[in-house]
């Protein structure tokens, strides 16, 4: 194991990086800032590394752990550590950040500056929350990520930017202030620890842990988000800029899902068990319904926030089923959407550089002007769908697998995802992309430059790679999910 | 020694500053300087000096003076340097302000605030009903006559009025309560009124008929609903300088009695006072939080603000007692200790922006004037930003450790319903404090004249901004500070 304080370093290097951009960050230095955030944010990819390669995948325990005292008088501690579940959203996360820098290379001449470092930053308090192992520390991190995202939203967003972003911040403020009460019920009752991993092993009666869960399901719901708390989702990515939508689409979306897996299932395991069916029903809904509604969207953003949406629900899904094989799919599908909701709206945006628009009624025949362009977007539609082959098919496929060895009719139902998730993104694909040239802006397009060609390249490369071949992703989870649902299963009640 | 000396020596600090006071009157006199350099910088030394008794003559024990009419302890010497460097602070800020405005710009000014900071000084070390009551009063009547200095402005002189009328009134019900307490009990001695209480040697009824009319006047200098009619017209109107004073460091000594009378001296009540300032502390955090919304001043907006932070701050002081037990009464009421010191911190910034921002014959006190703050100075919008950050209680910044150690004391309490109304009202609270953010970052200034500020305040400003978010990443030191010296004075 490495000397080095790397998670320390996964949190702080991007951080750091980002205060120094604000620092040094003027108006009329704009290049030297973008130097600056890309030299970050490779070196916030690259300290992340090592923790894939001196990963233990057959250790059920924290790796990397970091513990020292951080306010005594509460028992407080900074204190790190991942496992299989949580570190490989760690390199996505740093991974994104780097894609976002390049995104926003050309595009943001308004503060530069101030833009890069509320990414950095941003990317350093995820990283936070993927590593805490301290409710407080996770709920520091967990809450301070709203404040850049709310200013990314609220300066380089759309016409509505301010109720958007107010919006945004309010929505998931609350469920987090809720999920704050919940960590000090449980700091009293288990006698003044916030250590998360002593939450796992104390037993609570069924009365709290069903209050306990439903104020986690507030937090984490809202987050997620699920039906029917989402509508802040399809207001917020409109608004926001290119880069804070992949970020909200890739990284943002996950920390709900990833909290169910480090909170709810192994701290209230009874109740989870005793409100599968609420989280079930509530995942088809997303699946089902949102998916219809995704399919009326007049604007490209908007129909892939639905889509994230129906996308997450096969998270929730695949995490109460309770079974290896549909929580291993549910987080496989979690950083597959990382990627592939990334490069949709990494695709809408280079349309948006171009066009200033993202309604699909503006668009039409594009494929005649950007024909490079609609290859890509093609194949990320397409995983989108969910396509064998493709990222997006792996993980969905594995919640179906899973679904029907619990129910045949959660199987069913869910499944009907593979031909709504075709009808709505196709058809976008369709509008947008082919028929006649639909005006003169789309007839002034010029194809995608250098630097956009290999943004896509990449995504292009991690979308095919992670279909084909998920082994390297799902090996390293595999001894941490069996720990997780052998804990599971194990009943608190005494 | 005598005991006379000995007596004043524990009360250095006070003595100081009354000596000063009086020499600085005199000093005054002489001097033709039209901007006050010598009175300020005397004012000023004055205050360190005082730190430096107080540091000196802390022993670290409860050392009686007077006959028990003072006390000198821990909680009171902690408060005390919390209190200087406030006013140190304050005057810094006020400085180019006062020194813009005529009417400001005189020795009263400062020897005001001298006064001011004695009064609150004595109402920190009060030991005797008397002796708080001597406090208020000089705090109160240096702080009317500061309100109405800018003679010439309608509002102040409105404000003034108000207050003095509100504050006469207040002072009135403070009195009759301790006049009952003393038919009660038939002592002013607040040690002596606890024991008479142990003994049982009280009559109960007019005892809670007096506990009554204390907790409204304590109310009404923390100003707290249903008290609070006076907080937001006093802020409004006041000089900016001044506001910055009352809304600052005053809280620090309504803290300070509130411990003395309510805990040391009536703790055998508590059940009686919890639910009345139960009360207080809920009808304050719903009606600061909505009141704050659609004001279009800021000044008036944060006086609502105030209001449910001390609603925030009678949730640690209601939560110290459960069902008789007073267990976990340390780890409440120093929770509300370190939120009274972290919204001190927090309330002399804010005014400081507002100073930073305003001009001679301009005051920068309607919401639009932070409009567009971003473009004008990142800086100082970054700084204002993480105070309002702060106030709405988000990581990792002071206010939220202060909510965080509020919060867990009350469903340390086992009263959840309480801290889930509580979250409730700051998430409201969070939408006021937002929209400031968003009017500097999101909004097209509307006025584009640059900063003109001394470097002096920027300085201080800036070190007080970075503070904010220093002591949200290591609170530790306030928090324990807090507890340790509640914990040897108690």
């Amino acid at each position: 194991m490495s000397g080095y304080p790397l998670l320390s370093l996964a949190i702080w290097v991007p951080i750091l990086a980002g205060l120094l951009i604000l620092a040094v960050g003027r108006d009329n230095n704009a290049g030297l800032t973008r130097v600056l955030a890309l030299i970050g944010a490779v070196a916030g990819l690259v300290v992340t590394f090592p923790l894939y390669t001196k990963f233990d995948a057959q250790a059920t325990v924290m790796q990397f752990v970091e513990l020292s005292p951080w306010i005594p008088r509460f028992n407080i501690n900074y204190h790190l550590g991942v496992d299989g579940i949580s570190m490989p959203f760690i390199i996505l996360n740093s991974f994104i950040t780097v894609i976002v820098v390049l995104a926003g290379w050309q595009v943001i001449q308004y503060k530069p500056a101030q833009y890069n470092a509320a990414f950095l930053i941003m990317s350093g308090l995820f990283n936070g929350i993927f590593c805490a192992l301290d409710g407080i520390l996770f709920y520091v991190f967990f809450e301070a990520s709203l404040i850049p995202m709310y200013l990314i939203i609220g300066i380089w967003g759309g016409h509505n930017r301010v109720y958007a972003a107010i919006k945004f911040f309010l929505y998931t403020l609350l469920g987090s202030l809720l999920f704050l009460i919940a960590q000090l019920y449980l700091f009293i009752y288990s006698g003044g620890s916030f250590s998360i991993l002593d939450w796992h092993q104390m037993p609570i009666p069924m009365g709290p842990q069903i209050a306990i869960f439903m104020a986690f399901l507030v937090a984490f719901a809202v987050k997620v988000p699920m039906w029917p708390v989402h509508t802040w989702l399809p207001d917020a990515h409109p608004e926001a800029p290119t880069g804070g939508s992949i970020v909200l689409a890739a990284i943002a979306l996950k920390l709900g899902g990833y909290a169910f897996l480090r909170f709810t299932l192994p701290i209230v395991p009874d109740a989870s068990h005793e409100l599968a069916w609420l989280m079930i029903a509530l995942s088809l809904i997303a699946v089902v319904y949102i998916g219809f509604v995704a399919l009326v969207q007049a604007d490209m953003k908007r129909l892939v926030a639905y889509s994230s949406i129906a996308h997450m629900g096969f998270v929730t899904l695949g995490f109460f089923l309770f079974t290896p094989l549909a929580v291993e799919g549910a987080i496989v599908q979690m950083i597959s959407h990382g990627f592939v909701a990334g490069a949709m709206f990494f695709c809408i945006g280079i349309i948006y550089d171009r066009m200033h628009t993202h309604l699909i009624a503006d668009c039409g025949g594009i494929v005649y002007k950007m024909p490079v362009y609609a290859a890509f977007m093609m194949l990320f539609a397409m995983a989108n769908a969910g396509l064998p082959a493709t990222s997006g098919f792996v993980g969905e496929f594995m919640v179906i697998l899973g679904a029907l060895q619990v129910n045949f009719w959660v199987a069913a139902i869910s499944a009907t995802t593979m031909i709504v998730g075709a009808a709505y993104t196709l058809w976008m694909y369709k509008r947008v992309i082919f028929g006649p040239i639909a005006n003169h802006h789309v007839a002034e397009l010029t194809d995608v430059n250098k630097r956009e060609l290999a943004i896509l390249m990449i995504l292009a490369f991690l979308v095919l790679a992670m279909g084909v071949w998920p082994e390297p992703v799902t090996h390293i989870m595999h001894t941490s999910v069996n720990d997780l649902l052998r804990h599971v299963a194990i009943s608190k009640l005494q | 020694m005598n005991p006379y000396v000995l007596d004043l020596i524990t009360a250095s600090p006070e003595v100081l500053v009354l000596l000063m006071g009086c020499l600085i009157l005199l000093f005054d006199l002489c001097v033709k300087d039209p901007s006050r350099t010598a009175t300020f910088v005397l004012t000023q030394l004055t205050f360190v000096g005082a730190a430096v008794l107080t540091l000196f003559t802390s022993t670290g024990e409860v050392v009686y003076a007077f006959n028990g009419l003072y006390v000198d302890d821990l909680m009171g010497d902690l408060l005390k340097l919390v209190l200087y460097l406030t006013v140190i602070v304050t005057l810094f800020y006020a400085r180019p302000y006062v020194l813009q405005r005529p009417d400001l710009r005189r020795g009263e000014f400062y020897l005001l605030v001298l006064f001011a900071t004695l009064g609150m000084m004595v109402m920190i070390s009060a030991n005797h009903l008397l002796t708080i009551y001597l406090g208020i009063e000089l705090l109160s009547l240096s702080v009317y006559a500061l309100v109405a200095m800018n003679r010439d402005s309608v509002a102040s002189t409105e404000a003034a009025m108000k207050y003095f009328v509100l504050g006469a009134l207040a002072s009135g019900l403070l009195l009759y309560g301790m006049s009952m307490v003393y038919g009660a009990t038939g002592t002013l001695s607040i040690p002596e009124i606890s024991d008479a209480l142990v003994s049982n040697a009280s009559n109960p009824t007019v005892l809670i008929f007096g506990l009554v009319f204390l907790v409204s006047g304590i109310a009404f200098k923390l100003g707290v609903v249903p008290f609070h009619m006076w907080v937001p017209d006093v802020y409004q109107g006041s000089p900016t300088a001044i506001t910055m004073l009352i809304g600052g460091a005053p809280k620090l000594a309504a803290f300070a009695i509130t411990m003395r009378l309510l805990v040391s001296g009536l703790l055998l009540l508590a059940p009686d006072w919890q639910g009345m300032l139960l009360i207080l502390a809920v009808l304050s955090l719903a009606i600061g939080n909505l009141a704050a919304i659609p004001q279009t001043n800021i000044k008036r907006m944060l006086a609502y603000s105030t209001i449910s932070h001390m609603g925030f701050v009678l949730l640690g002081i209601v939560v110290g007692v459960v069902g008789g037990d007073a267990r976990f009464a340390l780890n409440a009421y120093s929770s509300s200790m370190f939120y009274v010191v972290a919204y001190v911190m927090m309330s002399v910034a804010v005014f400081g922006v507002i100073i930073l921002l305003s001009r001679a014959g301009f005051e920068a006190d309607r919401l639009d004037d932070f409009k567009g703050l971003n473009k004008r100075s990142p800086w100082f919008a970054a700084v204002m930003m993480m105070i309002m950050f702060s106030m709405a209680g988000v990581p990792f910044f002071v206010g939220f450790f202060a909510k965080f150690s509020i919060l867990q004391a009350v469903v340390a309490s086992g009263q959840i319903g309480l801290a889930i109304y509580a979250v409730l009202m700051s998430l409201i609270g969070a939408f006021y404090y937002l929209r400031i953010v968003k009017i500097m970052y999101f909004d097209e200034p509307l006025d584009e004249t640059p900063i003109t500020a001394p470097t002096d305040l920027r300085v201080l400003l800036s070190i007080n901004g970075v503070a904010i978010a220093l002591f949200g990443l290591f609170p530790q030191t306030i928090m324990s500070l807090c507890a340790f010296s509640l914990l040897r004075s108690l």
